[in-house]
């Protein structure tokens, strides 16, 4: 295995899955058992991408590997920078573990859509679409530049559009669909402005020679502000893709696609994208630049977690969660804690997926019946959902011995650090307020779903366990749940090989001016036994030691709390959800309604840019197409005019000289006898006339 | 005796003429118009003849006068077959009846 | 290769042809139908063979010596004219960078458009000879160099057009054909008056050493050329030159066509039958930036780079406005119509700023929005052939019973959001990102990527409002594709990913010219200013 082995390799399954759409989606129309042919293209994938995970773990541990290609060459001008735009790969220890965890998830998505989706007419379209899903968030994670990066970005978003709106007969599904595009593109534009924005300072798009230039005090503009608004466009993009406060909106509806989509959706692709980015990028985000994220990540963290209490509808309780763990990675980001981040957007992506899969094969037991105030009692029919569930939301929520506790305590325990060291305390009460909210609402939608008396007694005789192919997946998912995987010590994440020796805070490229106090490197101490824990500082490390006992301790006995509370309302119904409901109820419908995102933002931009489009095109036709007819009209009647004008006066003239000429005529026509003698006669007497004149 | 001038020829001739166009003005009868005009001819002739013998002109004048003559033949056959339409036409040669000349 | 006149042959071909067709009696529709189709084969095929022998290396622009396949010699000669002189107009054919990719552009759009006319049912003799002339004439635009010539072709275009659209559109089609053609003529009046300003300007020194004045454009690019007293010469200290420029610039800008100049766009586009729609977005708008790139930038850069400013700002505003318009649309074609409105933006956009990506984004868009357009003009007139209404709100559900052709329908919709992997994204990135990189219009920049989101919208919308939601009943009977039409799409279809895919396929021919352009427009600026 050398390194252009490795290379190859990762190309290799980066184009798999885009074969697999192609011909599934050319011949898929005729042949039927094609969708196997995606399948089994997954499962080498799969294989490819551990071998190569394998591989490049173990024997190029602290190597990044990268290969690029010349794409576009614009020529030169002399004495004018030359354009050229290389496209590349990038593999690092990251990558790897990225596309095993994305490959594992479309994997297990793949199976479990061939029991989930069996009977749609689309079938193999649906597998084909699965595909290029694969192939673009492949695409993001092997990139080594970021104009590929927008390329696969969009691709993402293509995907998206494609699955989201599969069941197109349905509006809501196509309106989904479409919002969602359209929703991303409004970060896509400020994350593009971003691209341009480095591209211009730079003239490359590839990251290291980006993170080079920079570390060298090039900056964007030549000021720190540069370089944080640089930053934050950038983010702009992660807002969109990875569903962040204010442009969330179009993730809860994205529930109108098939369900495995939306696994696939929430796990471990596209609002993946939008952490992934930011890690990749993290080398050049400036201390200002981080806050901003740090602050939309708490936001993100919050809002959707106060709404998931209310809902009912198991699908968008786990989108509300979907974004207030995204929330918690952007933070995580936000406050300098890289490695948790990315270890959370692993573990995220197992257990999201689990949860996912699990709804889905509730809902498929239950006839599509989303609506969970129609359950209940599906613990005694479907066990083997029932616990994979279980166990899914107890990582979710945060318990230990799960991989959630893990990733989260680790967040939480950067946030705690970030707080302690520079005063920014309610990063971490959000951290914490949140992890009580999530184990609440999940244990509230476990209750709903599983436990209790079944609400609709028809649905619940046909509910039954799911088959191998459904089940399946669930299992190895919530096998991935475990803490086993990731540390053997359940209590301390930086135990296991991820995060000791895989994953690793990288070089921050940024000016030591532009830089949180603690990243600062002026204190660090190259200390040999001592270097793998030092991050960014001394003071910063020591910060993680002493936050690390409380916050295991905060989270999980909230989040203990947040399950107790839960079985106090809906299992044990001491006190009534609903009374409690009626009690608070401006909050309780801020949270019912989403906090009337949607609704504002249907009355201000949407309402706003078509009202807008409806006057510029009445401004079309009746102004500047108004002013066209109205010079055709005057031009029309000038000539009319003209054409009156000539009629009368010009032509007047003529007949008048004719009227006179004919009056003469008239006059002359006397001698006009018609007898030739009289002619005659005049002409002798003119010729004696003429004689005694000249004579 | 009196010696015969070419005097005495153009005074005849200029009689024949103002004869001639006395005729062709005052008659009514086509025929007698006819006639005016062969006066005024035979006075430009004698015109001709008178100045070839009076002149150095040679024979050219004689062979002018010769040529209005068998012009004049002409010119009558042509002009009695025109009056003899006009009185099929019109059932009378009386010019002054015949001012169609005129539409 | 260099000395054969193939680019008489190329833009005469179809002259030929229709001498042919006129030749043939009304009834041999077959006939007349494939000399066209082989008429503009062959042409594909010999822009083709250009291709082949064009050399990467050679700049062209305000060189005559590296011009490619040039052919030159005098066409006009009138001797002893009072106050003129001597009148020398020569027949000056050749193709640099600009002018390949359009030649190119225009073989393929009317081929494919041939086909599109194979269903013209009304006197179909006149139809395709005036098909003919119309590919002459646009061919003709592209490869003259002189600017009499060029302004020959320029006023050829409008006769057949306005035929093709008065006698073979919709309901509405004479006052389209007389707005398209008034709205031009206006245009071509502008240029006649600055073509003749210029010509008695500048002169060109014989081979015997006397001087005559000249229409050459190339003549007309050089400061050293210009007579001190000549009216729109830079020595001259007044401002007609200034006037002209802008003169010229609305001469060219209703062919884009720039806002406020548009509004002949939509109803041209509604009107017309689909192959002239395809070739009128696909070619006929391309005529207008070609002019601005050939003649207005070299011909008047020191005034160019006074105004690249407002220029910008028009490409701005039709990038913004056009996509606002179409959002409004009811009917199929006049959203497409605005579409184009909105993606020549991009074109002006690019041109606002002098640097390689942006000048390089701007003629590859070109290319790029001919070919989207057209197959989205096919896409409109597939659907119209079948179910006669055009109006969006009457479909639903079209891509249940049309599967096939919904998929091409969506292939050319995402190239028209600008999709990266599908061509229409290289040319708005390189836009964007060459007009990013100049201060002047950075802001400008930044308002216009609105642009990609308003784009998105609206065609996201007509496609959700077309082809998604439950079958309309009414249209249980549509087909699918049908062979011709598969002749069509497909082709287009493959340039349009495989241009999104590996773009230095056209962006290799142009390089050379447009480093070369960026490089005169700053040298003859440089020179210009130290007259002054």
């Amino acid at each position: 295995m050398t390194e252009s082995v490795l290379i190859k390799l990762a190309l290799l399954i980066l184009f798999l899955p885009l074969i697999g759409f192609i011909v599934t989606l050319l011949f898929g129309k005729r042949i039927k058992w094609l969708y196997w042919f995606e399948n089994s293209i997954l499962i080498l994938a799969f294989l490819l991408s551990a071998v190569l995970a394998y591989f490049k773990l173990t024997h190029f541990t602290d190597q990044t590997l990268i290969s690029e290609f010349e794409w576009i060459n614009l020529g030169s001008i002399p004495f004018v920078k030359s354009i050229i735009i290389d496209l590349g790969i990038m593999l690092d220890n990251i990558t790897v573990l990225m596309i095993l965890t994305v490959n594992i998830v479309s994997l297990l998505v793949h199976i479990f859509s061939v029991g989930y989706m069996k009977g749609d007419k689309r079938y193999n379209r649906y597998f084909s679409y699965l595909g290029i899903f694969t192939f673009s968030m492949l695409g993001i994670v092997l990139t080594h530049n970021l104009l590929m990066m927008y390329v696969f970005w969009e691709l993402v978003g293509l995907s998206s559009y494609l699955l989201i709106g599969f069941w197109y007969e349905k509006k809501t599904a196509s309106d989904a669909a479409k919002k969602a595009f359209i929703v991303n593109r409004i970060g896509d534009i400020g994350m593009f402005l971003g691209i341009l924005t480095l591209f211009l300072t730079y003239n490359t798009f590839s990251f290291d020679k980006i993170f080079y230039q920079i570390s060298t005090g090039n900056l964007p503009f030549g000021t720190e502000f540069g370089l944080t608004v640089a930053g934050v466009l950038l983010f702009c993009g992660a807002i969109g893709k990875s569903a962040q406060f204010p442009l969330h909106v179009w993730l809860p509806d994205a529930m109108e696609g098939p369900t495995p989509v939306s696994a696939l959706i929430h796990a471990a692709t596209m609002v993946a994208a939008g952490v992934y980015f930011m890690i990749r990028v993290f080398p050049i985000l400036s201390g200002d630049a981080l806050l901003v994220i740090a602050t939309i990540g708490a936001l993100s963290a919050f809002i959707p977690a106060t709404i998931a209490v209310t809902q009912n509808d198991i699908k968008k309780v786990l989108a509300y969660s979907t974004i207030s763990q995204l929330g918690y990675m952007i933070m995580a980001i936000g406050v300098g804690a890289y490695t948790f981040a990315f270890f959370h957007l692993v573990t995220h992506a197992f257990f999201k997926a689990g949860l996912f899969l699990g709804s889905g094969s509730v809902i498929h037991s239950m006839h599509h019946e989303q609506d969970m105030t129609k359950m209940g009692g599906l613990r005694k029919k479907m066990p083997l959902t029932y616990i994979t569930f279980l166990v899914a939301s107890l990582a979710l929520s945060g318990i230990p011995f799960t991989s959630g506790f893990l990733s989260k305590d680790g967040i939480l325990a950067g946030t705690f650090a970030f707080g302690s060291l520079t005063g920014y305390w309610y990063f971490a009460a959000v951290g914490f307020i949140v992890a009580f909210l999530t184990a609440f609402y999940m244990f509230r939608a476990i209750i709903m779903t599983f436990h209790g008396k079944p609400k609709n007694k028809e649905k619940f005789e046909h509910a039954k366990e799911s088959s191998f192919v459904m089940a399946m997946p669930l299992v190895v998912l919530s096998a991935l749940s475990l803490f086993f995987w990731y540390s053997l010590n359940p209590f301390n994440p930086n135990e296991g090989k991820l995060l000791s020796s895989w994953i690793k805070t990288p070089e921050i490229s940024v000016p030591q001016s532009a830089r949180y106090e603690f990243m600062k490197t002026d204190d660090k101490i190259i200390n040999k036994e001592n270097l793998e824990e030092v991050t960014y500082s001394n003071s910063y490390t020591e910060a993680i030691h002493h936050a690390h006992y409380p916050t295991l301790f905060t989270s999980a006995s909230l989040a203990l709390l947040g399950i107790l509370f839960a079985f106090i309302f809906y299992q044990w119904k001491v006190f009534d959800p609903n009374k409690f409901a009626e009690k608070l109820k401006p909050i309780y419908l801020l949270s019912f309604n989403k906090w009337y995102f949607d609704e504002i933002y249907y009355a201000s931009f949407v309402a706003g840019t078509i009202g807008l489009s409806k006057i510029i095109s009445m401004f079309d036709n009746k102004f500047i197409d108004g002013i066209v007819n109205g010079s055709a009209l005057f031009t029309k009647n000038f000539s009319a005019f003209t054409g009156k004008f000539d009629n009368v006066v010009v032509d007047g003239l003529v007949n008048m000289m004719a009227y006179i000429s004919g009056m003469f005529g008239l006059f002359f026509r006397r001698f006009q006898t018609g007898k030739v003698q009289t002619y005659i006669l005049f002409v002798v007497f003119s010729l004696i006339i003429l004689l005694y004149i000249f004579r | 005796m009196i010696n015969i001038t070419l005097y005495h020829y153009l005074i005849v001739s200029s009689v024949l003429f103002c004869l001639g166009i006395f005729g062709v003005i005052t008659r009514k009868n086509a025929i007698m118009v006819l006639m005016g005009i062969e006066l005024i001819l035979n006075a430009a002739n004698i015109n001709f003849v008178a100045f070839a013998r009076y002149g150095n002109f040679g024979n050219s004048g004689q062979l002018a006068a010769l040529f209005v003559i068998i012009l004049a033949a002409a010119e009558a056959a042509i002009a009695m077959a025109i009056v003899l339409n006009i009185y099929k036409t019109f059932t009378n040669i009386n010019i002054d009846e015949i001012d169609t000349l005129k539409d | 290769m260099q000395n054969f006149p193939i680019l008489s042959l190329l833009t005469f071909l179809p002259i030929v042809g229709m001498i042919f067709i006129l030749s043939l009696t009304k009834r041999q529709e077959k006939t007349i139908k494939w000399i066209t189709l082989i008429v503009t084969g062959v042409q594909l095929l010999i822009a083709i063979v250009i291709l082949f022998f064009y050399n990467f290396s050679m700049a062209g622009i305000n060189d005559p010596s590296s011009f490619q396949f040039v052919e030159k010699f005098r066409w006009i000669e009138i001797t002893g004219l009072a106050w003129v002189g001597t009148i020398k107009i020569d027949y000056f054919l050749g193709i640099d960078g600009l002018s390949v990719v359009l030649v190119l552009l225009t073989t393929i759009v009317t081929f494919i458009a041939t086909f599109a006319s194979w269903n013209i049912s009304k006197s179909i003799k006149g139809y395709f000879a005036l098909f003919l002339l119309l590919d002459t004439a646009m061919l003709g635009v592209f490869v003259s160099l002189d600017f009499f010539l060029f302004y020959v072709f320029w006023e050829l275009m409008l006769l057949p057009m306005y035929f093709l659209i008065g006698v073979w559109g919709g309901p509405r089609r004479e006052y389209a054909a007389i707005k398209f053609f008034l709205y031009t003529l206006l245009g071509s009046v502008f240029i006649l008056l600055v073509m003749i300003g210029l010509y008695f300007s500048a002169t060109e020194t014989l081979a015997n050493g006397s001087k005559v004045f000249s229409f050459n454009i190339l003549t007309l690019m050089d400061t050293a050329n210009y007579t001190t007293t000549g009216i729109l010469s830079p020595f001259n200290p007044n401002n007609l030159r200034f006037i002209a420029y802008i003169a010229l610039f609305i001469g060219f800008a209703i062919k884009i066509p720039m806002f406020p100049f548009h509004t002949w766009l939509p109803d041209a586009h509604v009107e017309a039958p689909t192959a002239i729609s395809v070739i009128l977005a696909g070619v006929l708008l391309k005529m207008g930036t070609y002019g601005i790139l050939r003649i207005s930038y070299p011909i008047f850069p020191d005034i160019t780079i006074q105004l690249l400013w407002y220029i910008g700002l028009f490409g701005m505003i039709n990038i913004i406005y056009g996509a606002l318009a179409a959002m409004a649309q009811k009917d199929f074609k006049k959203l497409i119509a605005y579409s184009s409105v909105s993606h020549m933006g991009y074109v002006l956009l690019g041109m606002a700023s002098l640097t390689t990506a942006s000048l390089s984004g701007a003629v590859l868009q070109m290319f790029n929005h001919g070919t989207i357009t057209a197959m989205l003009f096919i896409i409109v007139g597939i659907i119209y052939d079948r179910a006669h209404t055009r109006d969006m709100d009457a479909f639903g559900g079209i891509a249940n019973q049309m599967p096939i052709y919904t998929g091409f329908v969506a292939v050319a919709f995402f190239a028209a959001i600008g999709l990266p992997g599908l061509s229409g994204f290289i040319s708005e990135a390189l836009v964007f990102v060459g007009a990013f990189s100049s201060e002047l219009i950075r802001t400008i920049t930044i308002i216009s990527t609105l642009g990609i989101l308003l784009g998105a919208g609206y065609m996201l919308w007509a496609f959700q409002r077309i082809y998604f939601g439950e079958l309309n009943s009414k249209w249980k009977e549509l087909k699918d594709l049908e062979l011709r039409e598969y002749f069509m799409v497909v082709p287009l279809t493959l340039i349009i990913i495989l241009l999104g895919v590996y773009p230095s396929l056209i962006l290799q021919f142009m390089t050379t010219s447009v480093n070369a352009l960026v490089k005169f427009m700053g040298d003859a600026q440089i020179i210009i200013s130290s007259i002054n």
